[in-house]
């Protein structure tokens, strides 16, 4: 697992309050572990500050599950 | 949930709020301008009640209330004057007597929070004046009887009420309309001892922020061209709520107070900021 991969996983564990198991990177935030369209955007806010990252609306709209997440941060990190 | 901001030990501790009762109205999370005033009333004492719309914000607002030793909850959609009548019924019901009121509340459709505000449409244009600044009235209009020993009602607005901020539009006109709303509602309940101000908060990002355009630039600027070259945090925000809901402020009232680092006294790009380019 990559170290992004780790933290954007630690991450949604915390906020989510759900099982670090049923974290994987093909979960979806929304149909799989149980976010609303606030949670979204508290996560979006979250990945921005721990990663240094700027995820504009359009962008965040497209990310849909971890993988998304982790893709995103991956390719746009400094 | 984790809730972050909550070494109690870096709030000033006391006895300011002993004794008061009040209502937070529009905390959404712990980023929230409601959850820095809500700590630094509790930390001096008061006796907190919240507001929420919504099951989306009540599981949000139930641990954060918690947390500040308050089970006490009430869902309240400002714009159902039958909801605000409710909610108010059911605050007299456990507290007969009341000693503060925070409006925390705004909103707007975010596709007319960017772009131009000339586009706005009539159908925004009302809800965002009814939902951001009349809910103001119709809250104040039913606390007001609720405090019996004199009061005070604090709402949150920014500096785009006085000057254009890209993006913030329909949103600007609406905190125009609260600010101005502070003023006559400060001379209609002075008699009663009843105190209504605001405070105009430079940007913080909030989950309400994230709904405005290009709010990473609006933030940066303020951070380089603000008198104290630094943007405020809701602590900041905290204090000044502390003292104008206190006791300390009983002489204030119609007051737009701002909390902004400055911001507001600046005429033009301080000669050592950077051009910034949007992101």
């Amino acid at each position: 697992m990559s170290d992004t991969e780790e933290r954007v996983k630690k991450i949604v564990v915390e906020h989510l309050g759900v099982e670090a198991d049923k974290v994987t990177m093909d979960a979806s935030f929304i149909d799989d572990l149980g976010a609303d369209s606030l949670d979204i955007v508290e996560l979006v806010m979250a990945f921005e500050e721990e990663f240094g990252v700027e995820i504009p609306d359009d962008a965040a709209e497209k990310i849909t599950t971890v993988g998304d997440a982790v893709k995103y941060i991956e390719e746009h990190k400094g | 949930m984790k809730i972050t901001g909550m070494d109690e030990n870096a709030l000033p501790t006391g006895t300011l709020m002993q004794g008061k009762r009040g209502l937070i109205m529009g905390l959404a999370n712990d980023k929230s301008l409601a959850w820095g005033i809500a700590r630094a009333l509790h930390a001096q004492g008061a006796e907190l009640a919240f507001s929420y719309q919504g099951e989306a914000l009540a599981k949000r607002v139930k641990p954060l209330a918690e947390s500040l030793g308050s089970d006490f909850l009430l869902e309240c959609d400002v714009a159902d004057m039958d909801a605000l009548d409710t909610a108010f019924e059911t605050l007299a019901a456990r507290w007969p007597k009341i000693d503060f009121i925070v409006h925390a509340i705004g909103f707007s459709d975010k596709s007319e929070l960017r772009g131009k505000y000339v586009d706005t449409s009539l159908e925004n244009f009302l809800m965002t004046m009814n939902i951001s600044a009349y809910s103001l009235v119709a809250v104040t209009k039913r606390a007001a009887p609720l405090m019996t020993e004199g009061g005070s009602v604090l709402t949150l607005t920014y500096y785009g009420a006085e000057k254009v901020v890209p993006h913030y539009n329909v949103m600007g006109v609406a905190k125009a309309a609260l600010e101005t709303s502070v003023k006559y509602l400060a001379n209609d309940l002075g008699p009663d001892n009843i105190r209504v101000n605001g405070i105009s908060a430079g940007p913080i990002k909030t989950l309400a922020a994230s709904g405005i355009g290009d709010f990473r630039y609006i933030l940066k600027w303020n951070e380089l061209n603000a008198p104290m070259r630094r943007n405020v945090t809701i602590d900041d925000v905290g204090g000044s709520a502390l003292y104008l809901l206190s006791d300390l402020a009983s002489g204030v009232t119609g007051e737009t107070h701002h909390v902004d680092c400055g911001y507001h006294v600046v005429g033009m790009k301080q000669e050592d900021a950077p051009d910034i380019a949007l992101s």
